[in-house]
């Protein structure tokens, strides 16, 4: 941790970024994001594991984005970041949300974290989206700090609950979830906290013609639902952030999740690790599967 | 005797270029097909937004056809390459919700297939008779038309003044 401090003041003093998005303490086992544009600030970053939220949901606000432009010139942001939260920065570098030198990537080694502030670390509590994780050392960094420790091994819940989804009846797998969309109040929490949901107006705020309703009932829950997982998939670096920002508790990692799963079997795509590669579905192969045509 | 009596509503997302000429040479040819189906002409399969078929089956389609122009043969080049990687991925979420697979059905029409028109379009009204009414989106309707009873039978979605900009 004084390593990341001494690092990030530094970073500011010298000038090299404008501003640190990071991790500050927020009370026993629980932190919170923050923005350090003071080197004298450094001394409250902290990284833990309770540091849940995904940071880079912020580098393509505007606000955040005019931190940076300062006399005429564009300087760096820097930002803290897990191997996970790296994953969405590629993505939107990928998409050209981001240009590689605009980011100052302070790389984080990460064993896990936990499902939600004031629990223990252990095997029991680690969040899901830890458990099928396979990058503990960040991909693309600028410098790559924290201690290198053993994750531990559970079994993973989300791959168990969606391949048993998969086994049910298509009217049991109707009803299981329009159970859960059912409690939607359409509050837009999963598109706030989505780093990769970053367009300016989204489709559900259009109303000429409306296409989602926007009233919270089962009908319009379930089209805002579907075009929410359809329009992350092949796009979801899985961070979970949709999941954990729910105050409804919908269990939207299974949604992510099947369509990663399906990126994975029908074009071997895993999003947000190679800055180089196209994404998925901006791109096309004229070799792709040709089996659900007609 | 109701149920006996029901008949399926297919609606067919159709590109310009291929399917939509195809279908009207299966017309010209004097070939018939089941009249369930509604086609909707766009200009490229392509241009066929996932929120169309939601809105299809919301507005009681019990099974849905998108059909455009052979790999390679696209008027604009790559669009029916772009549109086939999307619906793989929407066919597997709709599966995954419990929409069954035979409810959205996708094939390539040419120009010049006006009889291949007509297999494919009886292949998913069977398939959908087979299946019977779309039960899970019905309850959808139910609960959406009780729950705000004052706009049942009223089009709140799409209201378009003449010459108003969209």
């Amino acid at each position: 941790m004084e390593e990341l401090r001494k690092h990030a003041k530094e970073l500011l003093e010298n000038k090299t970024v404008a501003a640190i998005l990071a991790y500050v303490e927020a009370g026993p086992q629980r932190t919170k994001p923050a923005i350090i544009t003071k080197p004298e600030d450094v001394s409250k970053m902290v990284f833990n594991e309770y540091c849940l939220n995904n940071l880079a949901v912020y580098l393509t606000k505007a606000r955040i984005k005019n931190l940076a432009k300062q006399n005429g010139t564009v300087m760096k942001l820097g930002i803290v970041a897990k191997p996970c939260d790296i994953h969405a920065v590629v993505a939107l570098i990928q998409e050209s949300q981001l240009k590689r030198e605009d980011v100052y990537i302070i790389g984080m080694n990460c064993h896990g974290v936990v499902k939600d502030f004031g629990m223990e670390f252990s095997g029991e509590t680690l969040a899901s989206k830890c458990v099928p994780c396979e990058t503990h050392k960040p991909l693309y960094y600028d410098i790559v700090l924290g201690e290198e420790k053993q994750t531990p091994a559970v079994s993973d819940e989300v791959l168990a609950k969606m391949q048993a989804i998969e086994k049910m009846t298509y009217e049991e797998r109707f009803e299981y979830f329009k159970k859960e969309f059912d409690k939607c109040i359409k509050c837009y929490a999963c598109r706030a906290a989505c780093p990769l949901c970053y367009c300016q107006r989204c489709i559900t705020d259009k109303t000429i013609p409306r296409w989602i309703e926007s009233s919270p009932h089962s009908r319009g829950n379930f089209a805002w639902n579907v075009v929410r997982a359809f329009h992350l998939s092949g796009r979801c670096i899985g961070c979970g952030e949709c999941e954990r920002a729910c105050p409804m508790d919908i269990p939207l990692s299974l949604l992510n999740r099947r369509m990663t799963e399906t990126a994975k079997e029908a074009f071997a795509y895993v999003s947000g690790r190679s800055i180089e590669t196209p994404t998925l579905v901006g791109s096309y192969d004229v070799k792709d599967s040709d089996e659900l045509f007609m | 005797m109701k149920e006996q009596n029901w008949e399926p509503k297919i609606v067919a997302f159709v590109c310009n270029w291929c399917t939509y000429t195809g279908a009207d040479l299966a017309g010209t040819s004097r070939l018939k097909y089941p009249t369930n189906v509604k086609l909707i002409r766009v200009m490229c399969s392509g241009g066929i937004d996932p929120v169309f078929i939601l809105k299809a089956f919301e507005r009681g389609a019990d099974g849905i056809l998108v059909s455009g122009c052979h790999p390679n043969d696209c008027h604009y080049n790559a669009g029916n390459f772009h549109a086939r990687r999307r619906w793989t991925f929407f066919h597997e979420l709709l599966d995954y919700l419990g929409i069954d697979k035979d409810r959205l059905q996708f094939s390539w029409v040419s120009a010049s297939e006006g009889k291949k028109f007509v297999d494919v379009v009886s292949k998913v009204v069977n398939d959908v008779k087979a299946m019977g009414p779309f039960k899970g989106y019905e309850q959808l309707n139910k609960e959406f038309m009780t729950e705000f009873p004052d706009v049942s039978g009223v089009n709140n979605d799409v209201i378009i003044k003449e010459g108003e900009a969209v």
